[in-house]
């Protein structure tokens, strides 16, 4: 495939977005039954609005992969079987629930929901539906990929696994890095579930790239035309200025440089991450936290340049030489 | 039900295009708009098509075969490309079983051609709308053409009737006739897309003939069998016969 930026930025904004929203209701979750410090509600506000801004900002992203965006809402429409159409809905919701969460904390909305007697019952009631659709929000992203059967790269329970991880892992990371100005007694709690999810997220991508190197394709150039015959070659594929088919589905790029986007990708969001927030977690300090967000940001953009890429479509046979 | 396809006989193809330009000519005249073309007459040009025409060489040099091979739609009984909308502009008509993209619906995200395995959807980059094979929908229905050429412009076009057109769910058929008696077999069928489309294979007429079709066992000619080269010496033959 031909990786398209705005599905790169989408994916990966709103993984920031979900993992930090995920990252700070954790948090608050724990200090309700008192295992962290407790924060002041406008911490847990202002991180919300952040998260908000990252999910924001992958909406915006993701109007530039459309060519009619003003018809966006009809995508709503087709949840029953479409993958797509469920993240459409999921998203806003997602939204939706964050943007509560921040108001819930920021004006200090307190109920006595459930007779408990403790503070922090509404917030808890509208940040636990936060998660329910923050993983329904990871799971219908992640199927988008995992349920188009052709391409083989992408169709494992895995992608869904890594879409949920490597966002859950940056969106920690950046809470860490957002704690160690606001809320310094936290960042270790942070931190750590970052480091934890990373060294996960390192696991369960490198078993992804292990299967893909091994794939054993489905369909072959004789089952495309329905000869069999040990050897067959394109001749021509009917017209020489390119197509669509052959702009999507081609990257172009040659087999070392995708080597060594998968080896930049492997530093930067595992390895870098790893070591600054180890470095930075003892003294919580904000220069090495926020140099760890970035570079695992930095390094998921190549990361999902390369998911795109690597995956080879079965269409592909069908374009193999100008002639 | 009926279930409208195309039936491509690759035994006759001759690789001439003229299913891709009358494809062309049709589909960018008619009510949907213009299909794109960029840069038609310079160096790369390039657009939507419908049908393409492919060439591929099977075997190796000299016992080489060339297949010229046309590719549009399949109209898959089971469309990969129509759940996966998120919109329902992609759909399949369930009185004819064609496969159609409603393009004032369509958000042209793409992900319907991520879906086909045969890459038989282009994207318009004008209307900026998913195209594909609409099996001349606007021309099979129009009573106001002639009925005999009530037909998809591919199938009217090809000089050497190598695209056939009709329901292949009637079992009389002349599509249904020919997928049975031909041969006929859809593509990549290790996908499950069940393509309605089918496609004739290359034939070869061979006659097989034994050597004792040409010269019997009981032949009464055999006594002169000119096989043998008859020597002049005296023979234990000779004294036999």
């Amino acid at each position: 495939m031909n990786p398209a930026f705005s599905v790169i930025v989408l994916t990966t904004l709103i993984g920031v977005g979900q993992g930090l929203f995920l990252a700070l209701f954790s948090s608050q979750a724990f200090t309700i039954v008192k295992v962290l410090p407790t924060q002041p509600n406008g911490y847990y506000a202002l991180g919300g609005a952040i998260a908000l801004c990252f999910l924001g900002g992958g909406l915006v992203a993701s109007f530039f992969h459309l060519g009619h965006p003003e018809r966006a809402w009809r995508a709503a429409t087709r949840w029953r079987t479409s993958w797509l159409s469920r993240e459409v809905i999921a998203l806003p919701a997602v939204m939706g629930l964050v943007f509560l969460y921040a108001i819930v904390n920021g004006f200090g909305l307190e109920a006595d929901l459930y007779g408990w007697n403790i503070p922090g019952q509404v917030a808890l009631t509208v940040g636990t539906l936060g998660v329910a659709a923050t993983l329904t929000l990871f799971l219908c992203t992640g199927m988008i990929y995992g349920a188009i059967k052709f391409l083989q790269e992408w169709a494992t329970p895995l992608t869904v696994v890594n879409y949920f991880l490597l966002g859950s892992a940056s969106g920690f990371t950046f809470a860490a890095a957002y704690a160690s100005f606001m809320a310094p007694n936290v960042v270790k709690f942070y931190a750590g579930w970052a480091i934890t999810l990373t060294i996960l997220a390192f696991f369960t991508r490198a078993a992804a790239l292990f299967r893909n190197a091994r794939i054993k394709r489905v369909a072959t150039v004789q089952t495309a035309i329905g000869v069999r015959h040990a050897k067959v070659q394109q001749r021509s594929m009917g017209f020489m200025g390119g197509s669509y088919n052959t702009r999507e589905y081609f990257h172009g790029r040659t087999v070392l440089f995708l080597k060594s986007v998968k080896w930049i990708f492997l530093v930067l969001v595992f390895l870098v991450p790893v070591a600054l927030l180890w470095t930075g977690l003892p003294e919580g300090r904000p220069a090495l936290l926020v140099a760890a967000f970035l570079a695992q940001y930095v390094g998921l953009l190549f990361e999902r340049w390369f998911f795109f890429a690597q995956a080879s479509h079965p269409q592909n046979l069908y374009y193999q030489f100008v002639g | 039900m009926t279930q409208l396809a195309l039936v491509i006989d690759l035994n006759v193809c001759v690789g001439c295009h003229a299913c891709v330009t009358s494809c062309k000519q049709w589909n960018t005249s008619g009510q949907a708009g213009p299909l794109f073309d960029d840069n038609p007459y310079g160096q790369d040009p390039t657009g939507t098509f419908f049908n393409r025409v492919q060439t591929f060489e099977v075997g190796e040099f000299p016992c080489t075969e060339t297949i010229h091979f046309p590719k549009s739609c399949l109209h898959c009984e089971d469309a990969p490309c129509v759940p996966v909308c998120p919109t329902g502009a992609s759909y399949k008509r369930a009185e004819d079983g064609i496969v159609l993209v409603d393009y004032d619906k369509c958000i042209g995200c793409k992900y319907c051609s991520w879906a086909c395995p045969y890459g038989a959807r282009e994207f318009d980059e004008n209307q900026k709308v998913m195209k594909k094979c609409t099996l001349c929908v606007d021309r099979i229905y129009d009573t106001t053409i002639p009925p005999e050429r009530r037909k998809p412009a591919c199938v009217l076009a090809c000089p050497t009737s190598a695209r056939l057109f009709g329901d292949v769910h009637d079992p009389e058929s002349e599509v249904s006739i020919a997928i049975r008696e031909g041969g006929g077999y859809p593509l990549m069928p290790e996908w499950g897309t069940k393509p309605a489309n089918h496609y004739l294979p290359r034939r070869k007429t061979k006659l097989r003939i034994h050597e004792d079709e040409l010269v019997r066992a009981d032949n009464p000619l055999r006594k002169e069998d000119i096989r043998h080269e008859t020597g002049k010496d005296v023979t234990l033959d000779d004294w036999l016969m």
